[in-house]
């Protein structure tokens, strides 16, 4: 099930702009590898381009080799959308589909791309995916009711739930919990502990404590300069990258010295 | 898709990961229906905003075509200076129609929207403006029948009075009609027309001013309306413009309204007598009858290119103000 | 105000004037002011039209001289009384009020007028349910002089406007819909979608009357190219079809522009969440961002159709006129109801006799401002049921 991430010289453009530039970078399979770093140093942009959602925005393309186990993602024969269907993804901000029940925002990866379910085996995915994202007691009694009428925490999750009902290798999850309360932070930290049992997740956050909570290795991303492209600084685990960094502008960063 | 044919559920390998279909986990491999629907959509999509030019540029290669033979007649060559002798009085027609009324309307509308947007208490002029959109919706012809049979009888005394008083002024002088179907009836229903056009435009944009903007203004000390002063108008002219342009070009295109009020007639200055006609009007009373692909056919298409390109040069006019007005009205 | 020590329990005095209130004039002020001014407007009005000869509209000149008396009259007192600023305040609320009274004042008169002369022809038997055939001068005649009932209906008008201005839709709509999603989804601003955009617009400005013309040079253009090269019969281009054509131009670019802007606020995060679910963009489009702004699109298209449905100068030069029901869209002439009501006021079944065709008219002119309101309605409540659900606790 779950996919091992490596990427060899990775430039990121938009445009002409180069935004992210020479990453490489080896994400172990089954593990929780968080990307911190300032706003703007590109941590995001890397991580859209792991499922090939930077596209989306006009005019961004990437250089260099990303491998999923061995296959390139890059690859000129490669569809973007069977990347996507492999590589999930959770936003910043909740964004059940407004227009579907929460049984159809968890069936929508099927739903959507006209996959017919059998009755039982839909009611199987649903409820295992609700299990999964630790929403099936709150919700099971109101399946049939609108996925916005959640509350923001709850959204996340049923968002988690969409995004492992289609069975990926990994999951993406850029800045998750940083429209959530904390109560509502804390069930999503609890969660991403039980999924790396069985997928490989990678978390954008600017909340240094949940890196260090949620994550086995870290990454840290930095910038020189407005204008400037953003660069992977320092990988490691995610102990040494708190207590004891090997670069001067980790150590700045994770221990609030920073600008 | 391609992924539906493999339904059968694999043991599932842990707590989160639900059995049930699978997708195929193969990399290389992209289902062709999928990806020939993409091309399809996109495809579809293009082709109907291709359509649109294509159906613009007919429009103009068949009204210039079909207009030919007003232009130039095989016995008598071209006949442009005859084509103007005839065209010239209708555009004037059209132009005085439409001055009187955006005259009357404009600063009605802007009152209206004004009135809707910082005067009226808050419930009521949600439905008040509602009204108005109503009001837009009404059929020209709806008007014109009103115009024709309500308004003009009126205006008949006032009219003679206009005479009687104020004769030695062009605009008065001539006989006054005795039905009172006159290019001042017609302005006026034109502007009753164009009036709730002009106030949703203008009322749109009052209700965009910046709260800030407002509050600012309120806490120097300023009345309501030097508030409306400093606040609304800097921020509003090119949606008013805009509003107003609208407007215009509603007037100028404005068929039916004016058919039934005007009788019309050769250009005059006086706007109580009959006479003027409207582009729009002559096209519509006179089509019917003229016989296809006649030369007279010939000239009414021609005279509705010329009204197309002055409302098209009359339409440009607004966005040009609106463009260059757009970096000091804070809109963005 | 009361000093805050502890001593001073009770309250002071309260003051004969409090000073906030200084410079302002009592609430009466301005009844009484226009009360007066009706007066010497009343007075004035008399005075003038002994003078000028103006007894024939002596009420509508009373109405006139109001605020013409009433507005300088509060703004000359305010600027005495209180101050200039003051004045020119309440000078202008007052000439918004006025121009809001103004704008009521014929479009209440329209709407009184069309009810009130429109619903006896409507109540008329069998006015909805009959058409126009057999309806000859002789009868209209007939029928003032004995005063019966006016025969004849809108039945057939009714259908020819349904049944063009259905064909304009299924036109307009794909068209629009599809041009608005490559202008919002595909196009990513490129030169074509700048140049559709420009030509949308201009198509926003076409007068009806110069779609109609269009309509018909383009529609006798095809026939007789085709006729000539034997793939059809030669016959009239004034048909339904012709009608139809025309009123697509002043639709389709309603359409793009309504479009354009409900698939523009469809938040970006949707179309990204299905994406990431492996979705393609076609079905991403025709299932998360369509249903999303489905309920702006309806209401939008319905309000295009009611605009339409009221042309009446584009089908007066495409379908002609007929008195009988004709549901064949491709051959013959067809009737509607706006083209209806602009013949029986302009060419009156029997000239000499028009107060039967005049009845119908205004009975026609109901009908069709009942059908505009109810597709106005039916747009404001598509809206809100289709509008996507909120709440679900």
């Amino acid at each position: 099930m779950s996919k091992r991430i490596n990427a060899i010289d990775l430039n990121v453009y938009y445009g002409d702009f180069l935004a992210v530039e020479g990453v490489n970078i080896d994400i172990e399979p089954r593990s929780v590898t968080a990307f911190i770093g300032p706003s703007g140093c590109g941590k995001t942009t890397f991580l859209r381009t792991l499922n090939r959602m930077h596209e989306v925005l006009p005019g961004a393309r990437v250089e260099g080799q990303l491998l999923l186990d061995d296959d390139n993602i890059y690859d000129t024969a490669v569809d973007p959308v069977t990347v996507r269907s492999m590589v999930g993804m959770v936003f910043q901000r909740p964004n059940p589909f407004p227009t579907m029940s929460i049984r159809d925002n968890v069936l929508a990866g099927y739903k959507l791309n006209g996959t017919r379910l059998s009755r039982s085996q839909s009611d199987q995915v649903v409820e295992e995916a609700l299990k999964g994202a630790n929403l099936w007691n709150e919700v099971k009694d109101r399946l049939d009711k609108p996925g916005s009428g959640l509350s923001g925490g709850q959204q996340q999750r049923l968002c988690i739930a969409r995004t492992i009902a289609v069975k990926p290798d990994v999951i993406l999850m850029d800045e998750p919990c940083s429209a959530l309360d904390p109560i509502s932070t804390l069930a999503i930290e609890d969660l991403i502990n039980e999924l790396k049992d069985t997928y490989t997740v990678v978390i954008v956050t600017h909340n240094m404590q949940q890196a260090a909570r949620v994550s086995e290795k870290t990454a840290f991303f930095n910038i020189a300069g407005t204008g400037k492209p953003g660069k992977l600084i320092e990988y490691d685990e995610t102990t040494k990258i708190f207590s004891n960094p090997s670069k001067k502008d980790t150590e700045n960063y994770v221990s609030g010295r920073f600008g | 898709m391609a992924h539906a044919n493999e339904t059968t559920s694999p043991p599932s390998a842990g707590p989160a990961a639900p059995s049930g279909p699978v997708r195929k986990k193969t990399l290389r491999q992209s289902d062709r229906r999928g990806v020939f629907g993409d091309k399809l959509f996109s495809g579809l999509a293009m082709a109907a905003g291709i359509a649109i030019l294509v159906l613009l540029a007919f429009v103009a290669l068949f009204l210039s075509s079909s207009s030919g033979r007003a232009l130039y007649s095989e016995d008598e060559g071209l006949i442009v200076g005859q084509f103007l002798q005839y065209a010239m009085p209708l555009v004037g027609g059209t132009i005085i129609a439409s001055i009187i009324a955006l005259g009357l309307a404009a600063p009605v509308a802007i009152g209206v929207a004004l009135f809707i947007s910082h005067f009226a208490p808050p419930r009521a002029s949600r439905s008040i403006g509602y009204v108005i959109d109503l009001l837009a919706a009404i059929p020209s012809v709806v008007y014109g029948a009103w115009g024709m049979s309500f308004l003009a009888p009126a205006m008949v005394p006032v009219y003679r009075w206009l005479h009687e008083n104020l004769g030695w002024f062009p605009l008065f002088a001539g006989n006054p009609s005795g039905t009172g179907r006159t290019i001042l009836t017609a302005g006026i229903v034109l502007a009753v027309m164009i009036l709730p056009i002009i106030t949703s435009v203008s009322r749109e944009i009052f209700i965009q001013t910046p709260k800030l903007h407002e509050e600012a203004a309120l806490a120097l000390g300023a009345t309501r309306w030097e508030m409306i002063k400093m606040a609304v108008f800097p921020f509003a002219r090119a949606g008013i413009i805009s509003g107003i342009m609208l407007g215009l070009g509603r007037a100028l295109g404005e068929t039916m309204a004016v058919a039934l009020v005007l009788s019309g007639g050769a250009l005059t200055a006086s706007l109580i007598s009959t006479g003027n006609q409207t582009i729009p009007a002559e096209i519509a009373l006179n089509f019917p009858e003229a016989g296809p692909g006649s030369e007279r056919q010939a000239q009414l298409i021609a005279i509705g290119l010329v009204l197309f390109i002055i409302t098209l040069v009359v339409n440009m006019i607004a966005r040009w103000i609106v463009s260059r007005n757009k970096e000091f009205s804070g809109a963005n | 105000m009361s000093t805050p020590t502890q001593e001073t329990t009770t309250p002071p005095p309260p003051k004969a004037q409090n000073s906030l209130t200084q410079g302002t004039l009592p609430r009466w002020t301005w009844a009484a002011m226009l009360a007066g001014s009706v007066a010497v407007a009343a007075a004035l009005a008399a005075a003038l039209g002994a003078a000028f000869g103006a007894e024939s509209f002596l009420m509508p000149l009373w109405v006139v001289l109001v605020p013409v008396i009433y507005l300088p009259a509060m703004l000359i007192l305010q600027w005495v009384r209180i101050n200039k600023r003051k004045a020119i305040d309440g000078f202008w609320k007052n000439l918004v009020y006025l121009a809001f009274l103004i704008a009521l004042l014929p479009l209440v008169s329209v709407i009184w007028s069309v009810v009130s002369v429109g619903l006896p022809g409507l109540l008329a038997p069998g006015f909805l349910a009959s058409d126009m055939s057999g309806i000859t001068g002789r009868i209209d005649q007939e029928t003032m002089e004995t005063g019966g009932d006016v025969l004849g209906g809108i039945r057939h008008a009714i259908i020819g406007s349904l049944v063009i201005t259905l064909a304009a839709t299924v036109i307009s709509v794909p068209i629009g819909l599809l041009t608005s999603i490559y202008l919002v989804e595909y196009s990513r601003g490129s030169w074509l979608s700048r140049a559709i955009t420009f030509f949308v617009d201009v198509m926003t400005g076409i007068p009806s009357i110069v779609a109609g013309l269009f309509a018909a040079a383009a529609t006798a253009w095809f026939i007789s190219t085709a006729s000539s090269l034997g793939l059809m019969a030669a016959r009239p281009y004034t048909m339904g079809l012709t009608a139809a054509i025309a009123l697509s131009v002043l639709m389709i670019p309603v359409v793009v522009r309504t479009t354009e802007e409900m698939l523009r606020v469809v938040p970006n995060e949707l179309r990204e969440a299905s994406y990431a679910l492996g979705v393609r963009k076609w079905r991403t489009i025709l299932k998360v961002v369509i249903p999303t702004a489905i309920s702006g699109i309806a209401s939008g298209v319905t309000l295009s159709i009611a605009r339409v449905i009221g042309e009446t100068a584009p089908i007066l030069v495409t379908a002609g006129f007929v008195v009988n029901a004709n549901w064949n869209l491709v051959s013959g002439w067809m009737a509607t109801l706006p083209v209806y009501i602009y013949r029986q006021f302009q060419n009156p079944i029997a000239p000499a006799a028009t107060e039967p065709s005049e009845q119908r008219a205004w009975a026609a002119a109901l009908v069709l401002i009942i059908i505009v309101m109810l597709l106005n309605l039916a747009a404001r409540i598509i809206a809100q049921v289709f509008a996507p659900k909120k709440t679900g606790r």
